[in-house]
């Protein structure tokens, strides 16, 4: 028999809000030092009240808007009681009864075309701290720091059916949450994790099979391994008979290739739910729900379209500035400024990109302006900065976002100069300094010109239109 | 009678006693509960920081009930404050024998009302989110309010204009303009009704004080109307729900990890968090405590406690109509005027039962006056009103 594996996730995903959800302690804790970012509140400590981010709200309503969901205009936090000791208060701050978005739709590519995936909810909830093992002390530490950094809760239907859609599917919400610009979802980081729910069915029934659930996937490589190995375990237990399928939580082993039961213990338990009554229910009202709408970003295909076929733009690079909505901004702000497609697209890609990938960052963390970038693209083609110089400057720009062009290039001495008497005078004292260089040339050799040409414009430090000087040295050496 | 802390013994006018669920970074804080004996909070709450802004002096803390929960303050780990067989309130204690000119409580279960009516002190519960919850020990957060008790209504009113007003810190405080208006009286109480489902079966000296209270707010030119109401007397059985599944929450965070009691013998973390728990926690905490879990259930969650939710809304809509009527009702915050030793060893659960009284201003977070030994309850933001009634009435 043809089986169909049958796949829901739940995804996790940390929102780039500069504070936590509840408190102002500062909510990136990735590569702080444990306990950097904690206050009474997070801690829960008695006393602290929670309020409510207004940005975490924000970034929820955004999510769903990207996801096409149905945003609910009254949306309530509950609380999630359990004890686990990364858990301060014993419960977590969640939403339970009405999430603020509901019934959406993700649109993924799949050999067989698009296909959409049902999102049933996005909910907005406080992450928990972390457990610090220390096997040489045999202790255990507890790090705070991710206490109540906001995250949501991304739950699709069970509309996927392969490693392959899955993967299709993650990348395709990676894509939409940071061209919203409401969270990183760097697996690595773990500000984007997976919970994996899959059954199997034979084809063509529309009954489902007994489910299994993965929790805290990291990897779409791992998850794809687990998906694989599930799915076989399933059709050997159904087929074969092999074992008996309980609906329970497994933990993937990535290095061994196996999934585990989990002990009952880490999973049973009944959460009891219930309206936190320290937070009043957030009110969306139409002010609110339409500048979320306002700042939705034009989606990565519909950029490529216009990059394409408006901006002239060729396919690989409007692919490459797609990649990223920080490209895209960069290159359509430089574009107004320096109205040209061609130009802006040229150096987001060979020097912004480069540079990006140099330092190790990713496109989403660049801060150069685009329309500083545009007015260096114009200070080149009018012929008043050296390419090279610009480069340095753009370098620069990289370090202190608030660097003017102009300003700068004058400050280092970048402009070039129209002085045709100054560049006459280094061109005489070149060539007169170098008669082997001049003879060769004059014998035919075409590299020395380089040379005498390379000494001049290091003379003058590149401030110097190349074609201006290239006449100039060839009637001095005509004299000579 | 135990007052737990008492910082320094200055004698000014200004002296003030918090109950014990009232956090200070200068003195220690437990609840009641051995699970906090000599807690330390790193931060002052709100009204302490706003009394002592304003000149008071934030000197002493009076012992409470475990969490607050019970009738008078008899399940504290200290022992029950007991005056010649009689159960007192410490918070009302450390006013009637002048050793504060006023208290400051965390109204949880309504004790702070209870030993109010019997001392013959005046105490308001304000409307909830007109004083600032920042910095009290959570227990019933969705009903708790900070109160007031003193000798007279001045003083009552004098502290509760220190103590309110909007606090950026509690996402439930109001806005300043409506604590502002609850701090006004922009319609003085001129009718009065009476809650007779609620004043039956009180003993003689309740009945007695009541029909006093009614005789001298005639005399002042106040109507008085009586209700039925008995539809108020479910509003006990639905905060006792409530009430539990917060405590029950609430009191979840204490698990002898992070500070607080924790067990010397434990192998495991499960064991560290029950023998610490099943060792620092009272038994009738203990009760509540299971109780709320169990009406938090996925199987008793609908039957239970979102019924309970509905409840307090049909309660809020009960008193909008009888205050279409009356500008105010007059019920008892007690069944007697003492309650002894006795009667909380013969059922140590009666602070469930005796809050029929104190669960209606309670669940639906109205401002409530005692004095007089009674209860005057009245629309939201009457606080000033209730004040200057019982003021006339004398
Ligand atoms: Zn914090």
């Amino acid at each position: 028999m043809r089986y169909e594996t049958v796949i829901g996730l739940e995804v996790h995903v940390e929102l780039a809000t500069d504070s936590k959800i509840f408190c102002s302690c500062s909510a990136h804790s990735y590569g702080a030092e444990p306990n950097d970012h904690v206050c009474p509140a997070c801690c829960g400590m008695p006393g602290m009240l929670p309020v409510v981010n207004r940005r975490v709200v924000d970034f929820g309503m955004k999510a769903g808007m990207m996801l096409n969901c149905h945003i609910n205009r009254v949306t309530t936090f509950d609380k999630k009681s359990y004890y686990y000791p990364d858990l301060p208060a014993a419960y977590q701050t969640t939403q339970w009864f009405a999430p603020v978005a509901v019934n959406g739709t993700v649109e993924i590519d799949t050999p067989a075309g698009k296909k959409a995936i049902r999102i049933k909810q996005i909910h907005m909830e406080e992450d928990a701290g972390k457990l610090v093992h220390d096997l040489r002390e045999d202790t255990t530490h507890v790090d705070f720091n991710r206490t109540s950094v906001p995250l949501i809760e991304i739950v699709s239907q069970p509309d996927l059916s392969s490693a392959a859609e899955v993967e299709a599917y993650l990348e395709r919400l990676k894509t939409l949450l940071r061209y919203a610009r409401v969270a990183e979802c760097e697996m690595a980081h773990g500000t984007m994790r997976c919970d994996v729910n899959l059954s199997i069915r034979p084809e063509g029934s529309t009954e489902y099979g007994v489910r299994t659930e993965m929790k805290n996937m990291n990897s779409i490589e791992a998850i794809k391994r687990a998906i694989e190995y599930e799915t076989a375990r399933h059709i050997d237990a159904v087929e074969n008979g092999t074992e008996v399928l309980v609906q329970e939580t497994r933990r993937w082993d990535d290095v061994k290739g196996k999934s585990y039961a989990m002990r009952t213990k880490e999973t049973a338990g009944d959460y009891r739910y219930f309206p936190d009554p320290n937070v009043m229910p957030v009110v969306i009202d139409d002010e609110w729900y339409d500048s979320i709408a306002d700042s939705l970003p034009e989606l990565p295909e519909v950029k490529f379209e216009r990059y394409t076929s408006e901006m002239g733009l060729g396919e690989y690079d409007a692919e490459q500035l797609t990649r990223s909505i920080a490209l895209c901004e960069c290159f359509e702000s430089a574009v107004e400024v320096c109205g040209s497609a061609k130009d802006a697209a040229n150096w987001v890609i060979s020097e912004i990109m480069s540079i990006l990938n140099t330092k190790g960052m990713t496109y989403d963390m660049l801060t150069v302006n685009g329309e500083t970038l545009g007015r260096l693209i114009v200070l080149v083609r009018d012929g008043k900065v050296g390419r090279a110089n610009a480069r340095r400057i753009l370098a620069d720009m990289f370090d202190d976002a608030t660097i003017d062009p102009e300003a700068y290039a004058e400050k280092m001495g970048f402009i070039v100069s129209n002085d045709t008497g100054l560049i006459e005078s280094v061109v005489k004292a070149v060539v007169a300094a170098d008669p082997a260089s001049v003879a060769a040339y004059k014998g035919g050799r075409e590299k020395a010109l380089m040379a005498l040409f390379g000494k001049c414009m290091k003379e003058l430090r590149g401030n110097c239109d190349p074609q201006v000087l290239r006449v100039v040295l060839l009637a001095e050496i005509e004299k000579a | 009678m135990k007052i737990i802390t008492a910082k320094t013994d200055c004698a000014c006018e200004k002296r003030i006693a918090l109950d014990d669920m009232i956090l200070t970074s200068d003195m220690p804080t437990a609840a009641g509960s051995r699970m906090l004996d000599g807690y330390m909070s790193l931060f002052d709450a709100e009204v302490v920081t706003r009394l002592k802004e304003a000149g008071h002096c934030v000197s002493m803390k009076a012992d409470v009930g475990e969490f607050a929960v019970d009738l008078m303050g008899e399940t504290s780990y200290n022992g029950a404050p007991v005056a010649s067989g009689v159960l007192v309130n410490a918070a009302c204690e450390t006013v009637k024998n002048g050793d504060a000119v006023a208290a400051i409580s965390l109204d949880v279960n309504g004790a702070i009302r209870r030993g109010a009516a019997q001392s013959g002190l005046v105490c308001i519960k304000p409307t909830y989110g007109t004083v600032s919850r920042y910095g009290t020990i959570p227990a019933a957060c969705s009903g708790e309010c900070v109160s007031v008790t003193a000798g007279d209504v001045k003083t009552v009113a004098d502290i509760l204009s220190v103590i309110a007003g909007h606090d950026d810190k509690d996402g439930t405080s109001l806005p300043a303009e409506k604590c502002e208006a609850a701090g006004k009286v922009t319609a003085p109480v001129k009718r009065i009704g009476v809650i007779r489902a609620l004043c039956e079966g009180v003993d003689a000296d309740v009945q007695a004080k009541l029909d006093e209270f009614c005789a001298k707010a005639q005399a002042a030119g106040i109507e008085i109307v009586t209700f039925d109401g008995a539809a108020l007397t479910a509003a006990r059985a639905a905060w006792n729900v409530l009430m539990s599944a917060e405590v029950c929450n609430n009191v979840s965070r204490y698990d002898g990890v992070k500070y607080g009691y924790r067990a010397e013998r434990f192998t495991n973390i499960d064991e560290l968090y029950t023998n610490s728990r099943t060792e620092a926690f009272g038994d009738v905490l203990k009760s509540v405590i299971l109780y709320g879990s169990e009406t938090l259930s996925t199987e008793n969650y609908m039957k239970v406690y979102d019924k309970s939710l509905r409840v307090r809304r049909i309660i809020c809509e009960i008193f909008a109509d009888l205050f279409e009527d009356a500008d105010a009702v007059l019920m008892p915050a007690v069944g007697k005027m003492a309650y002894t030793e006795e009667d909380v060893k013969a059922d140590k659960y009666m602070a469930f039962s005796e809050n029929v009284y104190t669960a209606p201003a309670s669940i639906t977070g109205l401002p409530a006056v005692v004095a007089g030994g009674v209860q005057l309850v009245g629309p939201a933001l009457s606080d000033a009103a209730l004040l200057d009634a019982v003021a006339r009435i004398g």
